[in-house]
């Protein structure tokens, strides 16, 4: 007898649960988790066949190092794969690389059964671990390492690479040297779950490797500039990251792909001049007015490149490159029922993809009663990180011939600021009672 | 009262303000690119490169030195939250 009726979405999801702890190198165990159920991860990133946390045990002649654990809800999981390979007793080290959660859910339970071992964490790591085990901190022995510090395991031998943000910043990777085999926990993973386990076994997944570098690391690019610079040296015929595939098949690879992610694909035209982009949204034509202006003083000088776009009916998407690449951001909205409009929200929220850390920034507007779009706009971008020198340039209703020249300084004035030759201002306090 | 000249380099603005002000009182309303997390003193995201008056500024307390330390921060950083402008003149940038 058949059934019309549709499959169980549980039962979609459900992959054959790894049975046990794997080998991927000789005395080297995976002992992670695979969560094929998960569908979305830390809110941001979809996951359509779920991820895995990646833990390994490594086992030399003089003492048994446990690399990273996983998400607290896979402890059992975690320790009764862990039980399988080792003896609490013969575990010497524990290596947090990353603290996040999803790494060091399990390291509590481990650590009131393993509380002998020897902790090693990055100077930054320290912080989060003495967040994450609050007063028994001090029971154990926690050591900071840093690039070139080594831990031995008697014939086998840990060395800590201090790579902060990638994606945190207590992150760090761990090299087994005499089997060239790189422990990187977030850098290089990605969101895919496949009991195969190995990147030449599990299919193409090359689709979650991008995905997850473009909302994970971009905007640290060049803190994995700085990682990968420490990488790219070693001998490496295998990483294992703390998600997704081991990658045993030519690995270089992967960290070629990562260089060629982090580096323009296309030489900009401006060279060393500095950008200036103007983003704007009009409702009656003021603010486009004054978008106008503004560009007008801004090119003036010519010594900065500058640029308008009409933010109206636009897909914000393929703005987030050139902004990426920008020196300079300048943002034009209207103020309607108290708030700048939608497609400017859009586009700002859109920045948290890139690092935003350092650009000038700056907003104006046109406004009929209230005109609390601007400030709002320039406390966006200062949580973006951005420096807002001028203050924003408010005008209500359309702007006259004077309000106009006012807009055009403004642009001058933005300009002088990327060019490096501002106009070096001196207030008293008291003339920021009011902001 | 005392006063101190107090530079953002970033934003290219000088302020004057009274001996004992803290960075973080006058950074955000200038719009200089020194940003804050927990404005306690404890999680290091406003560490500030002092370009010159290190020594006009209040000596940092054991947990400023702790979490400058612990997050590398180099010999003229402070943390915005914490450090107060006691005389002279004091230029910064985000560090």
């Amino acid at each position: 007898m058949t059934s019309n009726a549709p499959a169980s979405p549980t039962a979609d999801r459900a992959r054959p649960a790894s049975g046990g702890p794997q080998e991927v190198a000789d005395r080297v165990t995976w002992i992670g988790a695979l969560d094929p159920g998960l569908r979305n991860f830390d809110v941001i990133l979809k996951t359509a066949n779920g991820t895995t946390y990646n833990s390994y045990v490594v086992r030399g002649s003089a003492g048994v190092a446990v690399i990273d654990t996983v998400k607290q809800a896979f402890t059992a999981d975690f320790l009764a794969k862990l039980e399988a390979v080792a003896r609490y007793d013969e575990i010497t080290t524990l290596v947090l690389n990353h603290l996040e959660p999803d790494h060091t859910g399990a390291v509590p339970e481990f650590l009131r059964r393993a509380p002998h071992v020897h902790i090693y964490v990055s100077p930054r790591g320290v912080q989060v671990l003495r967040a994450l085990l609050k007063d028994e901190f001090d029971r154990y022995q926690v050591t900071v390492v840093e690039t070139g510090d080594t831990v031995s395991l008697g014939d086998r031998t840990l060395r800590f690479l201090t790579t902060p943000y990638v994606h945190w910043p207590d992150t760090q990777c761990t090299y087994l040297q005499e089997q060239n085999l790189l422990f990187t926990c977030d850098l290089l993973g990605c969101h895919y779950c496949d009991d195969r386990l190995f990147n030449d076994k599990v299919g193409d997944f090359r689709f979650s490797f991008e995905y997850y570098f473009d909302h994970i690391m971009r905007p640290f690019k060049r803190y994995v500039a700085q990682a990968l610079d420490l990488i790219e040296p070693l001998e490496i015929d295998m990483i294992a990251p703390g998600h997704g595939p081991v990658l045993r098949a030519h690995p270089q690879e992967y960290i070629r792909h990562y260089r060629r992610l982090i580096t323009k694909r296309l030489a900009s035209e401006t060279g060393a001049q500095k950008t200036l982009l103007i983003f704007y949204v009009s409702a009656y034509g003021a603010t486009a007015q004054m978008a106008g202006a503004v560009y007008e003083g801004a090119a003036e000088s010519g010594d900065v490149c500058v640029s308008l776009f009409d933010l109206q009916d636009g897909d914000v998407t393929p703005l987030i490159d050139l902004i990426e690449e920008a020196d300079g951001l300048a943002f034009g909205t209207p103020t309607i029922n108290g708030d700048a409009v939608r497609t400017v929200w859009d586009l700002l929220s859109s920045l948290v993809d890139i690092e935003t850390k350092g650009k000038l920034g700056a907003a104006f507007g046109s406004y009929g009663w209230t005109g609390e779009a601007v400030g709002m706009v320039e406390a966006r971008m200062q949580g973006l990180k951005m420096r807002v020198p001028e203050p924003g340039l408010r005008i209500k209703m359309h702007p006259s011939a004077p309000e106009l020249e006012e807009c055009r300084d403004f642009g001058r004035r933005l300009a002088a600021h990327l060019a490096g030759r501002p106009m070096e201002r001196e207030i008293d306090m008291s003339a920021l009672l009011a902001r | 009262m005392a006063t101190a000249k107090l530079t953002f380099t970033d934003v290219a603005l000088t302020v004057n303000v009274p001996s004992g002000t803290r960075i973080i009182e006058i950074s955000e309303k200038i719009g200089s690119g020194i940003t804050y997390g927990c404005r306690e003193g404890e999680c290091g995201t406003c560490i500030t490169h002092i370009i010159e008056g290190q020594d006009n500024l209040s000596d940092p307390s054991a947990l400023e030195l702790r979490v400058l330390k612990d997050n590398l921060a180099g010999r003229n950083d402070r943390l915005a939250c914490q450090c107060q402008v006691l005389e002279g003149t004091v230029k910064v940038r985000p560090g």
